[in-house]
């Protein structure tokens, strides 16, 4: 369903994707992992089309996504901080982002989940990080889309926020979407998903599950396994 | 688009600023009239406070939106809308909300002084519509210049140094080389040069109506035919209409090709 | 009772000896031309034209009699020449019509002429489209009032002036209305003669011109949007007050030019919305009092030496420049008038500004040398300079200022 071929994006001197292909034919939940800067970020965004890439392709159902806009209807995104309008209360935005949008949402569903109704009426600038990122999650599964990227889903939540947050995921996943993480949080990967790319030097390192990274790094857990890829460079 | 305007424009007209902003216009303008208790007067003053302070504002809240609402551009980029339509549709908000601070204020006081039933309503149209311009031409200028800097301190340094340029420093150094190079005929140079720059554009726009007699005083023949017909009031009009259209497209340029 | 029947007698004798005839002129009367009636009337006669249009040229008057036109009285001088010329003292023209007076490039052809004459009047009459109106040659002691004089003139070569008086004296030039004509009024070696009340407008060239002429009052006329303005010259002892100079927009436009003038009051007097309101070069003791000087591009612009020069109670509103000055400063004094853009203030409560004046801004002294620089005019950097200059003066001469300001308009 979605494709990269071959992307390469340079900031200013900084070679951040160096030739990035990857295929993604099903749905499932694919974790972006690597080190700080490793481009895990960018990548996210090229397929939003926030960061224009130097050279490369990117597909989404076989259409070119490269400055097009349309496609985007097809992806929910959370963003890594979720900063907002700060004049506008929660309702407001959900429904700012539902009319911006025009599509069928089911956000009070989720509202309950995440249990927002106290803070609907209240501005955003007053709201805790937490809150902040329930709203995040909210906007971002509101809508039906077969591609959801997520950019560090869990800063700042807590842990009953976090097992509803993956209870979500889960869902998502049994109803055939693609999902696209990073997180720092390793549990997280373990427990959701089917398949890894470790990024390294602008560059997918390795591609696979959990349980071969393990093997192939001959770890028991999964953070030493990626802490031995990095310092075996 | 509308969506993009409706939403920066509320969310202008609810902040602080404006109310701010509404407020200076409305105390300026009673003040004004109140100390000359004279509509025309009141309007020739102002005229020369809105065409260096309204450039000024409409930098600094150009800038300062930019940045602010950087994290609510994000949102929308991942949203199913065009990155022209985002940019304009902000532009475009801030633009209206600054211009209707400056139509409310400043209209409030002055039909309250009998501005309909004196002679002076040309003129107020006049200040008004160059105070549009001023708003739309420097709240672009402030969003291109944002757009190409991701630094906000320097994104504000450009802006002010800009705004700063334009109001000051630009007439001084046209009066330099005028003075410098005097032997030459310089009517052709003067009149491309005060195109140049929004700020002396609108100034003269003014100068066309309060000082009229003195320019007349001039011998070249381009003065005369430029000042001495409506073509200089046409031709001022339209090259501000030029100076909000080049920074727009400034706009949909660096915003097509930025990485965010 | 006899002695007095033959008194009566003796009464009504000299009233009819004196008592002259009037003789009438129409189409149908018996005398059915100007020409002929006046060739018929005697000394002191009285000639009444009825309405209708009367061919006319070069008609002279020889003798002192009364001309008076019936409204609707024409006058048609079929462009040859002349129309009417006084060539006898006590000559009297009223109510008519003249059109078609002759014009020339090398004769100065008018409706109305007149050459060593006295006592003569020309009252309430319209002269259209003339070469000169009235064309006044060493006559003395007349009256011109109430006339229209107008014309279509695009070009000073080929038109002549509205009134234009040569080596006159005593005449009283008032309530007349000139337009499109060269100079609306016209003076030159004219002494002892008032003019006021006129109203002369759009006129080619100036509005009122006057060289050479001593004595002379001007009073209560109005001077609107002449090519040039008024312009005054090489005379002495002159007198204007409450006239009102407006709307003389140009290259070498002024309300009022003063050149050579010497001893004038200038009283009273408005100047709105010239190029320069007055433009003075070489006049000395000349003293400006309570004129209003609004909206100008220079309201008082002054070159060349000009000496003892008083303004006192002057308003000087909303001008571009207030003064300008070009050459150096000869003892002229400006003392408790009114500048709108005094920005000092007055402790004391007297009404006099605590700080002095200075009327001469940098600013003027940049356009003076460099004429382009006025599109900078209200420009914030301009603002700047003016001020620092205010504050320190450098370039403008340090003892060219109102010590006592006024605070408000008189």
């Amino acid at each position: 369903m979605l494709s990269i071929k071959n992307l390469h994006k340079k900031f200013g001197k900084l070679k951040v994707l160096d030739g990035v292909s990857f295929d993604i034919p099903t749905s499932g939940t694919i974790a972006v992992l690597g080190p700080n800067g490793s481009g895990k970020t960018t990548i996210m965004k090229c397929i939003l089309g926030m960061v224009i890439p130097n050279s490369g392709d990117i597909t989404l159902n076989d259409m070119p996504v490269l400055k097009q806009w349309d496609y985007r209807r097809e992806i929910g995104y959370l963003p890594q901080i979720a900063q907002f309008p700060d004049n506008l209360t929660v309702q407001e935005l959900i429904n700012m982002i539902k009319d911006l949008r025009s599509a069928p949402a089911n956000e009070s569903e989720l509202i309950d989940r995440f249990e927002l109704h106290p803070f609907l009426s209240q501005k955003l600038s007053n709201l805790s990080g937490g809150t902040k990122q329930k709203v995040n999650i909210v906007l971002t599964f509101m809508f039906d889309c077969p591609l959801y990227i997520l950019d560090e889903p869990t800063a700042g939540l807590d842990p009953i926020s976090m097992i509803r947050l993956k209870e979500l995921i889960d869902r998502k996943k049994n109803e055939e979407k693609t999902i696209i993480v990073t997180t720092h949080i390793m549990s997280l990967v373990e427990e959701l998903a089917d398949e890894i790319f470790f990024l390294l030097d602008g560059k997918i390192y390795f591609r696979g599950t959990v349980d071969q990274l393990k093997k192939e790094t001959i770890q028991e857990d999964l953070e030493h396994a990626i802490a031995n890829i990095l310092t075996n460079d | 688009m509308i969506k993009i305007l409706k939403y920066s424009f509320f969310d202008l007209i609810r902040s602080r600023w404006s109310y701010v902003y509404l407020l200076f216009y409305l105390i300026i303008g009673f003040a004004l009239l109140f100390l000359n208790n004279n509509l025309s007067k009141a309007i020739i003053t102002l005229m020369n406070i809105v065409v260096v302070l309204v450039p000024m504002i409409g930098t600094i809240f150009g800038v300062m939106y930019y940045y602010s609402s950087q994290e609510f551009t994000e949102l929308l980029l991942a949203q199913p809308i065009k990155r022209r339509t985002i940019f304009l549709g902000q532009y475009l908000g801030i633009a209206l909300s600054l211009s209707f601070s400056l139509l409310v204020g400043l209209g409030i006081p002055f039909l309250a002084y009998g501005l309909m039933q004196s002679g002076e309503i040309w003129n107020f149209g006049l200040l008004l519509i160059v105070g549009t311009f001023l708003t739309f031409i420097f709240v672009a200028l402030a969003f291109a210049i944002s757009l190409r800097n991701e630094n906000k301190i320097k994104g504000f340094g450009y802006g002010i140094l800009l705004w700063l340029f334009m109001a000051v420093i630009y007439d001084g150094l046209f009066l330099i080389l005028l003075v410098t190079f005097d032997d030459y005929p310089l009517d052709k140079f003067t009149l491309a040069a005060s195109f140049l720059n929004p700020i002396d554009l609108s100034r003269i726009l003014i100068l066309l109506k309060l000082d009229i007699s003195a320019l007349l005083g001039y011998t070249g023949a381009l003065f005369q035919q430029y000042f001495g017909t409506g073509t200089g009031m046409i031709m001022s009009l339209s090259s501000l209409a030029i100076w909000t259209v080049v920074p727009m497209w400034m706009i949909v340029r660096s915003s097509g090709k930025k990485d965010f | 009772m006899i002695k007095r029947v033959f008194l009566i007698y003796i009464i009504s004798f000299l009233t009819y000896g004196a008592s002259a005839f009037t003789t009438e002129v129409c189409h149908t009367c018996e005398v059915n031309n100007l020409a002929d009636a006046i060739r018929l009337s005697h000394r002191g006669d009285t000639v009444l034209v009825k309405p209708g249009i009367y061919e006319c040229s070069d008609q002279e008057l020889r003798k002192p009699i009364t001309l008076i036109g019936e409204k609707g009285a024409i006058l048609d001088g079929q462009m040859t020449g002349y129309i009417l010329k006084i060539l006898s003292d006590s000559v009297t023209i009223r109510g008519f019509k003249f059109i078609n007076s002759g014009k020339s490039y090398t004769k100065d052809y008018a409706a109305i002429y007149s050459y060593r004459v006295r006592h003569f009047n020309i009252i309430g009459n319209e002269i259209e489209n003339p070469f000169f109106g009235a064309l006044l040659e060493k006559s003395h002691d007349g009256v011109i009032k109430d006339n229209l004089i107008f014309g279509e003139s695009k070009q000073e070569d080929d038109s002549g002036n509205g009134i234009h008086a040569w080596h006159c004296s005593n005449l009283l030039i008032s309530n007349n209305t000139l337009h499109g004509l060269r100079d609306g009024i016209y003076l030159e070696f004219v002494t002892e003669s008032e003019i006021s009340n006129n109203l002369s407008h759009d006129n080619i060239r100036y509005g009122l011109h006057f060289m050479f002429s001593n004595n002379d009052k001007y009073l209560s006329n109005t001077f609107q949007d002449n090519g040039a303005g008024v312009a005054v010259m090489f005379s002495k002892f002159i007198v204007m007050k409450e006239n009102k100079f407006i709307e003389n927009w140009g290259t070498a436009s002024y309300g009022l030019l003063l050149k050579e003038i010497n001893d004038a009051e200038v009283e009273n007097n408005t100047f709105r919305e010239n190029t320069i309101g007055v433009f003075v070069e070489g006049s000395n003791r000349v003293n400006y009092v309570d004129n209003r000087f609004e909206s100008n591009g220079w309201a008082v612009k002054v070159s060349g030496g000009c000496y003892e020069n008083y303004f006192m109670r002057n308003n000087f509103i909303s001008n571009s420049f207030d003064l300008a000055y070009n050459g150096k400063l000869n003892d002229n004094k400006f003392e408790g008038n009114f500048w709108s853009t005094y920005s000092g203030y007055d402790l004391d409560k007297n009404g006099i500004g605590d700080v002095p004046y200075r009327p001469v801004k940098l600013f003027s002294y940049v356009v003076n040398k460099t004429p382009e620089a006025i599109i900078l005019l209200r420009s914030l950097f301009v603002d700047i300079i003016n001020f620092s200059e205010q504050v320190s003066p450098v370039f403008t001469p340090d003892n060219l200022v109102d010590p006592q300001p006024s605070m408000k308009p008189f």
